[in-house]
């Protein structure tokens, strides 16, 4: 038996990495749609929706929907990184909130492995609307990587 | 302080001011949370649902979940502190049903978990103490646990920007 060639595990990777990603039960309650999922990082899309609303005065989007999206997203690098983990944890998470999101418009997060090692990813990500200009919020986190 | 006010009448000030903090946030009713009080002391819980897993082959509560909870317990708690004077003096009475009665709450600038064993697909509890609270900013502390109070299966720290004028 010969080994698959490179090409052909970076596929199979991605495809399991994004397996892992869509069937988390509350990734899909959130409403998130997964863009980009590759070795440079991976790229998750969060409508905005009155139920996510954390200050009803001005309908701006509550923290913590951020948090679980900078979560699953910085995860989801660390599944599609080479390294190819199984599995993965979050060790801890701080995320600078810099403005509040435009209420109705989506958020884009994106995240990528800025250092790994055999048991820890170091990750960071940023979240945007449609302001390009001016991120809503980053992220860093340290992951572990289950082998 | 008035020792003879009535116990009713004390009771549904404060269990009203808190309903007013919780119940006019969309998220927090999403996910379910809700607040038990003893006192000035606040426990947020969070029902388990199947909607919160973020891993379901463990199964495990989902690391976004756990930040959000701990996210609102403190948010909650600042606020919560913040107007306890005035809604003991009869100054303002917040009413779920008067958007206008709400106070303005805290921003978070920024907030950091601690993930220190997974979240298992049972109810968390969540208590947060105001460390340091100035007339802009605030430091805040957090503890989750599960099935054991000395057990912690997350923590945290956040700072908050003071709503201004209220």
């Amino acid at each position: 038996m010969t080994d698959p060639i490179p090409e052909e595990q970076t596929e199979q990777r991605q495809r399991i990495a994004r397996q892992f990603i869509e069937v988390i039960p509350h990734a899909r309650a959130l409403g998130m749609s997964f863009g980009e999922l590759s070795e440079q990082g991976a790229e998750i899309w969060l409508p905005w929706r009155e139920d996510l609303v954390g200050d009803p005065r001005s309908g701006v989007i509550h923290g913590g929907v951020i948090s679980a999206l900078m979560d699953t997203c910085c995860g989801a690098a660390v599944m599609v990184h080479p390294t190819g983990a199984r599995s993965t944890a979050t060790i801890d998470l701080r995320i600078d909130y810099m403005r509040a999101a435009t209420p109705g418009q989506t958020i884009r997060a994106k995240a990528s492995c800025y250092h790994i090692t055999r048991s820890v990813a170091f990750v960071r990500a940023v979240a945007m609307d449609d302001d390009d200009s001016r991120p809503v919020a980053s992220a860093t986190g340290a992951f572990t990587i289950e082998r | 302080m008035d020792r003879n006010e009535p116990l009713a009448a004390i009771k549904s000030r404060r269990d009203n001011a808190l309903n007013a903090l919780v119940s006019g946030v969309p998220y927090i009713r999403w996910l379910g949370i809700r607040f038990d009080r003893r006192g000035d002391e606040l426990t947020a819980v969070l029902p388990f649902d199947q909607k919160l897993i973020g891993n379901p082959m463990l199964p495990a509560i989902h690391g976004g979940v756990t930040a959000a909870f701990l996210e609102v317990a403190a948010i909650v708690e600042l606020t919560w502190t913040a107007i306890w004077e005035d809604m003991e003096q009869g100054r303002i009475a917040p009413d779920a049903a008067v958007p206008d009665s709400l106070p303005r709450l805290p921003k978070t600038i920024d907030f950091t978990v601690d993930y220190l064993r997974s979240g298992l697909p049972r109810d968390a509890y969540a208590r947060a103490k105001v460390v340091r609270s100035g007339r802009r900013y605030a430091s805040v502390q957090v503890e989750a646990w599960q099935d054991h109070r000395q057990k912690l299966f997350a923590q945290a720290t956040g700072h908050f920007l003071m709503p201004q004028n209220g």
